[in-house]
């Protein structure tokens, strides 16, 4: 069987449930051989929290260039794996970071490369949505080997456990991977609900907020939803910009999108448009936000949701 | 590194279809003939950002040492777009036009794209972050990996120390916020936060009709036509969302809310 490279995703030093998402569409295609990137030392630590998904074997990097050097030292060291394991494909979480590390693999590796599929077939055939999520796109690469970025939270990961064995593979950096030097990193700030772009429910606050989250902010923790914002919140300061949803925020796709107080711009709608079930607080029933919604209020978000929150409290009792 | 007196600063720009424009593919392809094109929104903030890059350190024109120039590949229509950023105010552009560059990837791009800079003689290349139409975020990147020049990419804050031919830049992504500096050459690219793109002058729409767009096929450039690396089987139009149901809030909009999240099994 061929050997599929997926590139471990971590977050505050454990895998991300987008790792067994990587995983699961992988097996697919051949054994899964994941790729952990580590600090010198910290290798079998961060390996440990590779424990789920449909993974044949971990192959672990340490250097310490993957936090002086970024993206740049992290995608010569996942091209030079593929090479040595004669990988049938790479596939890479789709954010900034993955998008630029595949970016790079496919110039290495001399291969095509498709950033934001949301499934990818056994045949290594890439489903993508377009054009804010208005048209479905089938492709795939055609020289090399296929370099995919997936989408977080796009399909059903298999959690099963997994205990892969480990094994250290050493590779050497090149001098033009580490021409960018990064001299501090500060981690997003996390909160205690779930990641904007893992979680199965987002409710999102706007201008309309007028800078006051709390109501939505409880309305999320009533659903366990991730808080986003839309840029007019963003750039107000009212939310920090790491919870941005849209076009130059965060692409998100969960069971349930809810706006609070967004009208519904397209940069807003490119971030979102592809949620399964949409639901709209605004009091302008103009607001464009209504024309793609399931279910919508026309009302005031600082009626509606505290509402709603009891009603949903009551509900789950 | 020497002492950059002159700072050649390139600034890479995309035509897009308008983003409110209904787009559709057509034979597999994104069918750009049939709507408005722009310059990319997010390019703006590029251009911008290189203008005030070199007006930080004694300007781009009427005798300011730095040159500014605008490098886009598209179809004969882009010349729109590159005279948009002209009369922004850059100095000058290259246009690369070739039948066989129709339906590139990204590939392809960033290889015509690199090979044009590095013909150029730049100390710096800006980026948006991403083309509104491809949506890929990995021009730059690829731009970066085929000069072999650090990739200082998602910048929301740019230094460039020309005396001491270094830049460092504030980048900004999900993954949390870092310093990183690099010597020159540099690619990168910017976020929209960075700046406020300015609005052409009249003086500017007016002088950019007399700059320089330089056209180039590809055997000028000298990168040998391929065909892209990935291809779509098929595209079909989703279903559009069916109208969803609205009710207006007479005190019991957030119940009916919940009762709606209930009845379709969210809670
Ligand atoms: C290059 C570029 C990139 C961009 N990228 C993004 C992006 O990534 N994400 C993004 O979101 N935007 C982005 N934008 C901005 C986008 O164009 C809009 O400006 C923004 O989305 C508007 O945010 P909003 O809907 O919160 O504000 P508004 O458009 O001002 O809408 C506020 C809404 O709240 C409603 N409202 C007010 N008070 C209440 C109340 N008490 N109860 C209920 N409803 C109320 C109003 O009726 C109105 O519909 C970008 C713009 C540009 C130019
Ligand atoms: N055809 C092109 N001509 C010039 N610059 C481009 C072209 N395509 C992409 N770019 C640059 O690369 C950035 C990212 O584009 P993309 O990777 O397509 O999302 C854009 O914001 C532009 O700065």
């Amino acid at each position: 069987m061929s050997t599929v490279i997926i590139l471990a995703d971590f977050q505050a030093d454990a895998a991300t449930k987008t790792t067994a998402e990587l995983a699961t569409v992988g097996a697919r295609m051949g054994d899964v051989c994941a790729v952990v990137l580590a600090p010198v030392g910290k290798g079998a630590a961060l390996a440990a929290t590779v424990s789920h998904g449909p993974i044949s074997s971990i192959a672990i990097v340490e250097s310490d260039a993957f936090a002086t050097n970024g993206v740049a030292a992290s995608a010569d060291a996942l091209a030079q794996v593929a090479t040595a394991k004669g990988a049938a494909a790479v596939l890479v979480a789709s954010h900034a970071f993955g998008k630029e590390v595949a970016a790079r693999v496919a110039i290495a590796l001399e291969s095509g490369i498709i950033t934001d599929a949301v499934d990818v077939s056994a045949e290594k055939v890439a489903t993508q949505l377009v054009f804010g999520g208005s048209t479905t796109v089938h492709s795939e690469v055609t020289h090399g080997i296929p370099v995919i970025t997936l989408r977080p939270n796009s399909v059903e990961p298999d959690l099963s456990a997994s205990s892969a064995a480990t094994e250290t593979v050493a590779v050497t950096i090149s001098d033009s991977a580490k021409k960018s030097v990064i001299s501090s990193s500060q981690p997003p700030v996390k909160g205690g609900r779930p990641e904007l772009t893992e979680a199965s429910i987002v409710v999102s606050g706007g201008r309309g907020t007028n800078g006051d989250f709390a109501a939505v902010e409880s309305f999320a923790d009533t659903l366990g939803a991730a808080v986003g914002a839309s840029r007019a919140a963003t750039d107000a300061g009212w939310y920090p910009h790491s919870h941005q949803v849209g076009q130059t925020g965060k692409t998100v796709s969960p069971q349930l999108y809810v706006a609070c107080g967004i009208s519904g711009a397209i940069q807003h709608r490119a971030g979102m448009q592809t949620s399964k079930t949409i639901v709209v607080v605004n009091k302008d029933p103009e607001a464009p936000l209504f024309e793609i919604c399931d279910f919508g209020v026309v009302g005031d978000l600082f009626a509606v949701l505290p509402q709603a929150t009891t009603a949903v409290a009551a509900a789950k009792a | 590194m020497s002492n950059l007196t002159v700072m050649k600063i390139a600034v890479c720009v995309k035509q897009v279809p308008d983003s409110w424009a209904e787009k559709k593919m057509v034979d597999s392809r994104l069918d750009r003939e049939g709507v408005d094109a722009v310059l990319n929104d997010l390019d703006e903030y590029a251009v911008e950002e290189a203008l005030r890059l070199a007006e930080a350190h004694g300007g781009n024109e009427e005798g300011g040492p730095h040159t500014v120039t605008v490098i886009s590949m598209g179809p004969e229509r882009a010349t729109e777009a590159v005279r948009k950023a002209l009369s922004m105010g850059a100095n000058d552009a290259i246009l690369i036009t070739d039948a066989a560059l129709a339906g590139s990837d990204a590939l392809t791009t960033s290889a015509v794209l690199a090979k044009t800079i590095a013909d150029g003689g730049f100390d710096l290349v800006i980026c948006g972050t991403e083309s509104t139409d491809a949506r890929m975020s990995v021009v730059p990147a690829m731009i970066s990996a085929r000069l072999g020049w650090a990739q200082m990419t998602f910048a929301s804050k740019v230094t460039v120390d020309p005396a001491a031919s270094s830049v460092s830049i504030t980048r900004v992504t999900e993954a949390g916020v870092d310093e990183i500096s690099a010597t020159l050459p540099a690619v990168i690219s910017v976020v929209e936060k960075i700046n406020e793109p300015r609005y052409p002058s009249f003086k500017g729409i007016m002088a950019a009709k007399k700059k320089t767009i330089e056209s180039r096929d590809l055997a000028t450039v000298g990168v040998s036509p391929t065909s892209a690396w990935s291809q779509v089987k098929d595209a079909a139009p989703r279903p559009p969302r069916s109208a969803g149901v609205i009710v207006t809030d007479g005190g019991e909009g957030g119940s009916a809310l919940a009762t709606f999240l209930a009845e379709k099994k969210l809670i």
